[in-house]
C-alpha cells in the first residue's frame, strides 16, 4: 500500500493508533486534547508533511494505546477530516475518520464570560448541532449561548 | 396527562405546547378566584442574587395569596454569598428549609445549574441575560387573553431585538403556536440570526423594518420593549438610537380595533405617558397577570393543582 509507506517514513509502529491527516496547525491541539503530555506509551508526532488533500498535514502516532471512542470524537472538533487507524502487528485492523460526538462535556471552554461554568465551579457541557448553512456548532447546555468552532478554545 | 409536579422551570423550551396551555389555564382559575389558602405549611425560597423588586414582589404576592410563607433574601449584600459562599452550597442549604426555590441570578446559565444540584424544583426568575420564563408565560397569557387565542397572531417587537431575552423567548414561544413576526429596530440592534433560524425552522414568516409606522396597521400585538444603556459598549451608540423608537398615542390612530400594546417594565421612555389611557395600552394589565401566572406555576410544581 502506496499510503503506508508515507506513515512508514515517520516511524511504524507494531502496535497502536495513528491518527492521520490532521491539519498540521492543529496538530499540538489534538496532542492536547487526548492527553498525550500525560502518557507513558511512546508518541510520534509529525507535522508538515506533505498530503495531497491538504497541502501540509500533520500525523500522530501512539504506540500501545488505543482510545475509547468518546475521547477520539473530541479531536473532530478541531480536525473533523483526521482518519483514525488501528494497528496490531503491524498491520492495520481498523480504519475510518473520526466522527463527532453528540455531547462535549468539561474540554471546552464556555465562550460567553458570564456563563455559570466560567464564574462557578461547574464543568462545562455543550450540544453538538449545525446552523442552516451546516457549520457545526457548539450550544452550551447552561447559558444557552451558540458557539462556532473558531471560537473554541479548551480547558 | 399533563404533570408538572416536581418540575424545574428553566427556560421557557422546557415545556411543550400542551404544558404551556395548561399553565395558562390555571393561571385563569387564579385570575377568577385569586385567594386559595393551597399552600398551607409550604414554604417558598425566593433567592435573588440580583435585585429586581418588581419580579420579587410578584412572586411574594403569588405565594401570600396561596396562604404560604417565604423565605430567603432580596439581594446578595445580605446573605452569605457575599462571603464567598459557592451557588451549590446555598442551593443544597436553602432546599433544606423549602419545597420550592425561586430564584434570580446575574450568571447566565445558574438556573440550570441550580436545578441540577438542588433536590427541590427551581423556578427561574431570571438568570442573567439568559432566560426569564415566567415573564415569558405571563405575555402569552396577556396575548391569549386580549386576542382569545395564541394562534396565528402578527406580532410586532420594537426597540432592543439584539439583547432583549423577553423578546427572544417570546418568539420561540409563540413560533409554537403559528404566529407572524414584525421586528422593528435601529440597524444596530436587530434580531440574532440564532432567533431567526428559530422562526425559519418552525416554517414561518419574519419581517424587518427600521420605520415603526410600517407595522401600525398589521398588528395585533404591539411588543415595546426598552433600549438599555448599560448594554452598549459606546455610548455614543447608545445615544444615537435611544429615541429612535418612542409610542405616542397619535400613533395609535391607524391600528387594528384588536391591537394591544404590551411592554414587560419598568419603561423608560419608549412609552409616552399619553398612551396609557388609551384602552389599547395593556402593559400594566400584563404586569398584574404575571400574578396569576406565578401562582399557577407554583401550584402545578407543587403537585397542587
Ligand atoms: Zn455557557
Amino acid at each position: 500500500m502506496k499510503n503506508k509507506r508515507t506513515e512508514l517514513k515517520v516511524s511504524a509502529i507494531r502496535n497502536g493508533t495513528v491518527i492521520d491527516h490532521i491539519p498540521s496547525e492543529v496538530v499540538y491541539q489534538v496532542f492536547g486534547i487526548l492527553n498525550l503530555d500525560q502518557t507513558n506509551s511512546q508518541v510520534y508526532l509529525g507535522t508538515n508533511l506533505d498530503s495531497k488533500k491538504l497541502g501540509k498535514k500533520g500525523i500522530i502516532k501512539i504506540s500501545d494505546k488505543f482510545f475509547k471512542d468518546e475521547e477520539i470524537s473530541k479531536i473532530a472538533l478541531v480536525a473533523p477530516n483526521a482518519t483514525l487507524i488501528e494497528i496490531n502487528d503491524y498491520d492495520v485492523t481498523k480504519k475510518g475518520n473520526v466522527h463527532l460526538p453528540e455531547n462535549v462535556d468539561k474540554i471546552v471552554k464556555c465562550i460567553n464570560p458570564k456563563c455559570v461554568t466560567n464564574n462557578q465551579n461547574v464543568p462545562t457541557s455543550f450540544k453538538v448541532t449545525e446552523d442552516h448553512k451546516g457549520n457545526m456548532k457548539l450550544f452550551c447546555k447552561y447559558c444557552e449561548k451558540t458557539m462556532a468552532k473558531d471560537n473554541i478554545e479548551f480547558n | 396527562m399533563i404533570n408538572l409536579k416536581g418540575r424545574s422551570l428553566v427556560s421557557i423550551t422546557d415545556y411543550s405546547k400542551e404544558e404551556i396551555l395548561r399553565i395558562l389555564d390555571i393561571a385563569e382559575e387564579f385570575e377568577d378566584n385569586q385567594r386559595q389558602n393551597i399552600l398551607n405549611g409550604y414554604v417558598i425560597g425566593s433567592l435573588f442574587f440580583e435585585p429586581s423588586t418588581r419580579t420579587r414582589l410578584s412572586f411574594e404576592s403569588a405565594v401570600q395569596y396561596l396562604g404560604g410563607s417565604i423565605i430567603g433574601f432580596a439581594s446578595p449584600d445580605v446573605s452569605s454569598v457575599t462571603k464567598g459562599e459557592s451557588l451549590k452550597d446555598t442551593i443544597l442549604t436553602v432546599s433544606n428549609y423549602s419545597d420550592l426555590i425561586v430564584m434570580r441570578n446575574p450568571l447566565d446559565g445558574s438556573a440550570r445549574y441550580a436545578s441540577e444540584v438542588s433536590p427541590v424544583p427551581i423556578l427561574n426568575a431570571g438568570d442573567g441575560a439568559n432566560q426569564h420564563p415566567t415573564q415569558c408565560l405571563l405575555d402569552l397569557y396577556s396575548i391569549r387573553k386580549t386576542q382569545g387565542t395564541l394562534d396565528n397572531i402578527h406580532i410586532a417587537m420594537v426597540g432592543d431585538l439584539k439583547y432583549g431575552r423577553t423578546v427572544h423567548s417570546l418568539v420561540q414561544a409563540l413560533s409554537l403556536f403559528g404566529a407572524t413576526f414584525h421586528f422593528v429596530s435601529p440597524d444596530s440592534l436587530k434580531m440574532p440570526s440564532s432567533v431567526k433560524t428559530w422562526v425559519k425552522n418552525a416554517n414561518l414568516e419574519y419581517h424587518q423594518y427600521t420605520d415603526f409606522m410600517d407595522v401600525m396597521p398589521i398588528a395585533d400585538i404591539l411588543y415595546m420593549t426598552r433600549i438599555q444603556g448599560e448594554r452598549f459598549p459606546d455610548p455614543l451608540e447608545y445615544e444615537k438610537v435611544k429615541n429612535a423608537y418612542i409610542l405616542e398615542n397619535s400613533m395609535l390612530e391607524n391600528t387594528k380595533d384588536n391591537l394591544k400594546v404590551l411592554h414587560p417594565l419598568p419603561r423608560v421612555n419608549e412609552l409616552n405617558e399619553d398612551v396609557d389611557d388609551n384602552p389599547k395600552a395593556y402593559y400594566f394589565q400584563q404586569a398584574k397577570n404575571g400574578v396569576y401566572v406565578r401562582q399557577a406555576l407554583i401550584a402545578a410544581i407543587l403537585g397542587l393543582k
